[in-house]
């Protein structure tokens, strides 16, 4: 392979430090995650990950994560576009709140959210007539998860909003577009990559999310139990393989997921240069 | 991490100026005892040896804290609330030997509990015993057995009473699943438990040990709930040791050991009944026999022939507890 000639110095002791810090802080933790599941054997690592109570916790935990994801795709981008576009009184305070859910520890935001809607809390008073029940249900879970993801999608478009002028938006209407075509051509496309990075972002946090679901999920076996409770469960029972197996399945999962998100973001980036 | 940064931190502020110092480490709501327990124990020792002790304490999940000491934290004595929490000491860390429990009167254990209900006020469900806990319609709030010692007494001491009362392994089982099946939702710890009763209204009765009911209790000024003592319950055993390799090291045998017999004098027997732990010491408990509601207590040796059994049977992946949720 011939060598490329790079324009800045210092590719070779740059690569260097990269590899060595994602090592340590990355790559060897998580081998050792793997190096431990050899403990079993393969109808033994088969079997712990395939019982029916963790398949039942992978559904929840990587279900209400897709929706809690998709809810702050949705819901980031408003925000985003509210907070870029439009200037209101008390904007700064919006903002800074956006950023609360990353800063508090997720166990006080678990008991909050728990205190909230439980059946005797200002909104889940106000639901349980209704005949819904989110504290102590898989409902509960997604509230949480979708409560930690929001200030992902929000940060991640943010700035692209922000570099995005006006003036795009005006030439489009000048040059017939109605505002419908101008979202949906002009914006979204530009729009696309941070949207899909902040949904992966919300998506990949809200998978190992465990502080502030084991207050709100009720963690009934088979129904409201997630992964990351499985993994604490098999260790409070020194059962460390079993344990690490559980974790490499969702690391793998996790791992194909963003993978794919990434390819999805490579090709509607390859897509809107080559429409350009 | 972070907890074993501060701890060390704190070991290490403590040290400047003590001549020695422990650290017990142990489970989650002995904190206000070994907050009285640890200045008395100072005060005993420097008068009877002349040397100054400071203890520490690190508080969690029994099982988590179990580990850390398998993984290597410093721990010169260990306080647990069931043997297989120290058990576990040999078995993956060979810190001490294996008959650890014979070295100290009664299995190790100068304390116990019992699981109880503590119930609303009024007890508007009128609960009596363990059957008016499987009635439909009743809530009851019990911590997982999975994650939590509290949880697996409160399972053992249903699936006890069922025996004790002549019925076989099939009876018990069915009468577990029926309580379980009242049970709303599965906290991953003691308080956790009393959180969700207590402060979230959920459920008719609360299942834990004696010592947190009269805790519930006094936070709250006892006026709100009441307290349910079962026909029979289990003798929940609260274990102590020292953990050998690691008093050699810090050569803090001698006083670790003057820590754990603490524990059986007349004071610190006393320092227990004040914070609701049953006296083990026959003196002492006889004296104490009004102020704790006598009832059958089994133990889990006699019952379920020891931790380890119940454990196996009981709560490792596709034991019985599993099997109740099974479909």
């Amino acid at each position: 392979m011939a060598k490329h000639k790079n324009v800045l110095p210092g590719f070779n002791l740059s690569l260097g430090y990269t590899l060595l810090y994602l090592s340590l802080i990355v790559l060897i933790p998580l081998s050792a995650a793997f190096l431990k599941t050899t403990e079993l054997s393969l109808a033994e690592f088969w079997q712990v990950v395939t019982a029916p109570r963790v398949v039942a916790s992978y559904k929840l935990t990587f279900g209400a994560s897709l929706i809690g994801a998709v809810l702050n795709a949705i819901f980031g981008l408003l925000t985003a576009w509210v907070l870029t576009r439009y200037t209101f009184p008390g904007k700064k305070l919006v903002d800074a709140l956006v950023d609360l859910p990353f800063a508090l520890p997720t166990a006080v935001a678990g008991i909050a959210l728990t205190a909230v809607y439980a059946s005797n809390g200002w909104i889940g008073s106000i639901l349980e007539p209704h005949g819904i029940k989110v504290a102590f249900t898989p409902l509960g879970v997604v509230v949480a998860l979708t409560f930690i993801g929001l200030p992902f999608v929000v940060r991640t478009v943010q700035p692209v909003l922000e570099d995005l002028e006006a003036e795009t938006e005006e030439a489009a209407a000048s040059l017939g577009a109605n505002r419908w075509q101008t979202f949906s051509r002009v914006i979204l496309p530009a729009l696309w990559p941070a949207l899909l990075t902040g949904f992966a972002l919300a998506f990949a946090r809200a998978i190992g999310e465990y502080g502030s679901v084991i207050f709100i999920a009720g963690n009934m076996p088979m129904v409201s139990e997630i992964t990351p409770l499985i993994i604490i469960t098999k260790l409070e029972q020194y059962d460390y393989a079993g344990a690490t197996a559980v974790a490499v399945v969702m690391l793998v999962i996790s791992f194909i997921l963003l993978f794919a998100i990434n390819g999805l973001q490579w090709w509607s980036n390859h897509r809107i240069s080559a429409s350009r | 991490m972070l907890k074993r940064l501060i701890l060390a931190a704190l070991l290490f502020s403590s040290a400047a100026h003590a001549d020695t110092s422990l650290l017990n480490v142990s489970y989650d709501v002995t904190r206000e005892f070994y907050k009285d327990f640890n200045p008395a124990f100072a005060k005993y020792w420097k008068e009877k040896t002349g040397e100054t002790v400071t203890i520490n304490q690190s508080h969690g999940g029994s099982s988590k804290q179990a580990r850390a000491v398998v993984d290597g934290l410093e721990a010169d004595i260990i306080t647990m609330n069931q043997a297989t929490d120290i058990d576990i000491l040999y078995e993956k860390g060979r810190l001490i030997p294996k008959d650890w429990q014979k070295r100290l009167p009664n299995g190790s254990s100068p304390t116990a509990s019992t699981t109880v209900f503590l119930v609303r006020k009024g007890n508007p469900k009128n609960i009596k015993d363990w059957d008016d806990l499987i009635k439909p319609g009743v809530g009851v709030v019990i911590a997982n057995p999975k994650t939590s010692g509290n949880g697996r007494y409160a399972y053992l001491a249903a699936w006890g009473y069922v025996i004790k009362k002549g019925g076989d392994d099939a009876k018990a089982k069915d009468f577990v699943a029926k309580l379980f099946k009242n049970v709303p939702v599965l906290d991953t710890g003691g308080r956790g438990a009393t959180t969700t009763f207590v402060q979230r209204d959920i459920g008719d009765a609360l299942l834990t040990f004696e010592n947190e009911v009269n805790l519930i209790k006094k936070e709250l000024g006892g006026d709100q709930f009441e307290v349910v003592y079962p026909s029979v319950s289990v003798l929940a055993e609260n274990p102590i040791s020292l953990v050998d390799k690691v008093v050699d090291r810090h050569k803090t045998r001698t006083v670790a050991q003057g820590y754990l017999d603490f524990h059986y004098s007349p004071e610190g027997q006393e320092l227990a009944v004040k914070h609701y732990l049953r006296p083990r010491v026959e003196t002492v408990a006889a004296k104490h026999k009004g102020d704790f509601k006598q009832l059958t207590l089994f133990t889990i040796d006699e019952v379920f022939g020891g931790w380890a059994n119940a454990q196996k049977t009981h709560f490792a992946d596709g034991g019985t507890f599993d099997q109740i949720y099974a479909k």
